[in-house]
């Protein structure tokens, strides 16, 4: 049974087509079309073939469709801001719904930001994120159930990438774990994730005497990315930038006088830093690190790019190559799920899954064919629906048609020749290696 | 936002320009500023039939994939095949790389798409 409004979409993963929108007498109308511009649908006009026995339904339509336009505008109030968020407009943001956030998916362009980044430098808000403090004497236990990697090897400010997993061993969120001390660790989690993650975190506290604080909505991010973000950030800091390693951070750096922690981190497969600090001094920072990195081709970057080039470098995101119908196994990042563990969340799980072989594996696959593979296409062998599309896109740096998908495992041998559904046609692809793009990390 | 005096517009942000019997469609500036960097345009066979409204192609940004629908009827005489090579041209300049031409069946039709000024209002409307 269908509610007023309610929209059934007639191709998946299309702008511009042809809806069926149920009207209160539960017919179905074919009258309006839709676009999609992040996670939103929003109609924007009446059109198609109406039919005959219209007349009053359409006005109803009309009156509907109206609302719906409303109610768009209305929702686009009520998203989460950083304290960025009128920073954008200055530098040609486009705006979009991301998880529940007002943010930039692009300023000049997708391509250009991309290719800066590369190539330059380029400064990301990252505000969104979710940052979660533990403290107190069994503050490493709790952590080192919680996580699948082994948080034993960190040293203070050292930080390490881990799943978090279900009890069946599918993926509560993947995160980094950053070490201040024996009793003191800084959890970083993403965005559309931070009240699932910290209520999960509660409730396997058990008996341990440890304080878990949700820090995320006093903790502002930005994130400098690229070949010459270090001599850019240099420039306003008196703190040696080569002396924060990668993966690790230093938790006292005045940059342009904004008392921040640093650390060599990052999510594109370049070098970088992603700076915390407080949300007084973070628009001050963005002002000051894009004046300083302007001759040096530094540019602010939104969220297009930053998904092309986590993707080209082939780190996960979650949503698409991770969910909790996903484990970490079968999303390729078995490197960071350390089976040697005494003990952690999903273990026993993941052990049983990795002794069984996996029935599910994250592949690389290259278009044989001009068309470009999205997030949520059908994969095929021969006739075989075999898997999906996790991410998909032209890959502005490789310059090649190009995805993720996670497919049975039996198909996933490099060189297997596999068909992606792209609107209805099957389009030929290969299966490739998942190494896109070699990453230029620090050594 | 480039809006053309001399041409038709429809409310899909498309362009028709009449030149003799044909009509040359593409999109319009409004269109591949939405849209961002273009990087696939697909389009039909020359000799194809379309009916107002139908999907005469694809067009995609990085983001998104999105039909082409086709303002008015009659048969495609003309690809621009040249925008399959390079559909980043559409960005540079829209009005000057039009997607195909069109033998059109019914010239009344043309009286239901928009002019200058009307798209203009849609246009401030869409902001």
């Amino acid at each position: 049974m269908l509610t007023e409004g309610e929209i059934v979409p007639c191709h998946e993963g299309t702008k511009n087509s042809q809806v069926k929108i149920a009207l209160k007498d539960e017919t179905l109308k074919s009258l309006f079309r839709y676009s999609t511009e992040g996670e939103r649908y929003y109609i924007s006009k009446l059109s198609g073939k109406i039919t005959e026995d219209c007349g009053v339904n359409l006005i109803r339509a009309a009156v509907l469709f109206l609302s719906l336009k409303i109610l768009r505008r209305n929702t686009m109030e009520q998203l989460k801001k950083t304290p960025l968020f009128d920073s954008y407009g200055e530098y040609g943001g486009k705006v979009i719904d991301f998880a529940g956030w007002a943010l930039p998916v692009q300023f000049e362009g997708i391509i250009q930001e991309h290719e800066a980044v590369r190539n330059a430098a380029g400064l990301f808000d990252v505000s969104h994120m979710g940052e979660v403090d533990v403290i107190g004497k069994d503050a490493f236990e709790f952590v080192q159930n919680l996580v699948a990697n082994d948080v034993s090897v960190l040293a203070d400010n050292q930080v390490l990438y881990t799943p978090m997993c279900y009890d069946d061993g599918g993926t509560v969120d993947d995160l980094l774990v950053y070490r201040f001390g024996g009793e003191q660790y800084y959890l970083v989690i993403n965005a559309g994730n931070i009240d699932k993650d910290f209520e999960w975190m509660q409730k396997n506290k058990g008996s341990l005497d440890v304080n878990l604080k949700n820090v995320s909505s006093e903790v502002s991010q930005l994130a400098i990315q690229g070949p010459k973000a270090q001599m850019v950030l240099q420039k306003l800091t008196e703190t040696d930038l080569d002396n924060i390693k990668f993966f690790y951070c230093d938790r006292n750096v005045m940059v342009s006088g904004v008392k921040c922690m640093v650390s060599r981190t990052g999510y594109t497969g370049e070098d970088g830093f992603e700076i915390y600090t407080d949300n007084k001094g973070v628009v001050k920072l963005w002002e000051d690190i894009l004046k300083a990195g302007k001759e040096d081709g530094l540019k602010p970057i939104g969220l297009g790019a930053r998904d092309t080039l986590r993707f080209e470098a082939c780190l996960p995101l979650y949503g698409n190559e991770l969910s909790k119908d996903v484990s970490p196994l079968e999303a390729g990042i078995g490197f960071f799920v350390k089976l040697g563990k005494d003990h952690f969340i999903g273990k026993e799980a993941l052990v049983k899954q990795k002794a069984e072989g996996l029935k599910r594996k994250t592949v690389g696959f290259e278009m044989k064919e001009r068309s470009i593979p999205r997030h949520g296409y059908e994969v095929f062998a021969g006739e075989e629906k075999i898997g999906v599309v996790t991410t998909g896109y032209s890959a502005p740096t490789v310059k090649k048609n190009i995805g993720l998908a996670l497919i049975d495992a039996k198909y996933g041998e490099l060189g297997t020749q596999i068909n992606i559904k792209i609107r209805n046609k099957m389009v030929p692809a290969e299966i490739i290696s998942k190494k896109f793009y070699t990453k230029n990390y620090s050594k | 936002m480039k809006i053309l005096e001399g041409l038709f517009y429809s409310s899909d942000h498309e362009w028709v320009k009449m030149e003799g019997e044909k009509a040359y469609v593409g999109i319009t500036d409004f269109a591949q500023s939405s849209l961002g960097d273009i990087v696939f345009i697909e389009l039909p066979e020359v000799d194809t039939e379309l009916s107002k409204d139908d999907v005469f192609g694809t067009i995609e940004s990085v983001k998104a994939a999105s039909d082409l629908n086709i303002p008015v009827s009659g048969k495609v005489v003309e690809v621009n095949e040249e925008l399959v090579d390079n559909p980043a041209a559409v960005n540079e300049d829209p009005y000057g790389n039009w997607m195909v031409a069109i033998e059109l069946s019914d010239k009344v039709e043309l009286e239901g798409l928009m002019n200058t000024k009307q798209y203009e209002e849609l246009c401030s409307k869409e902001a």
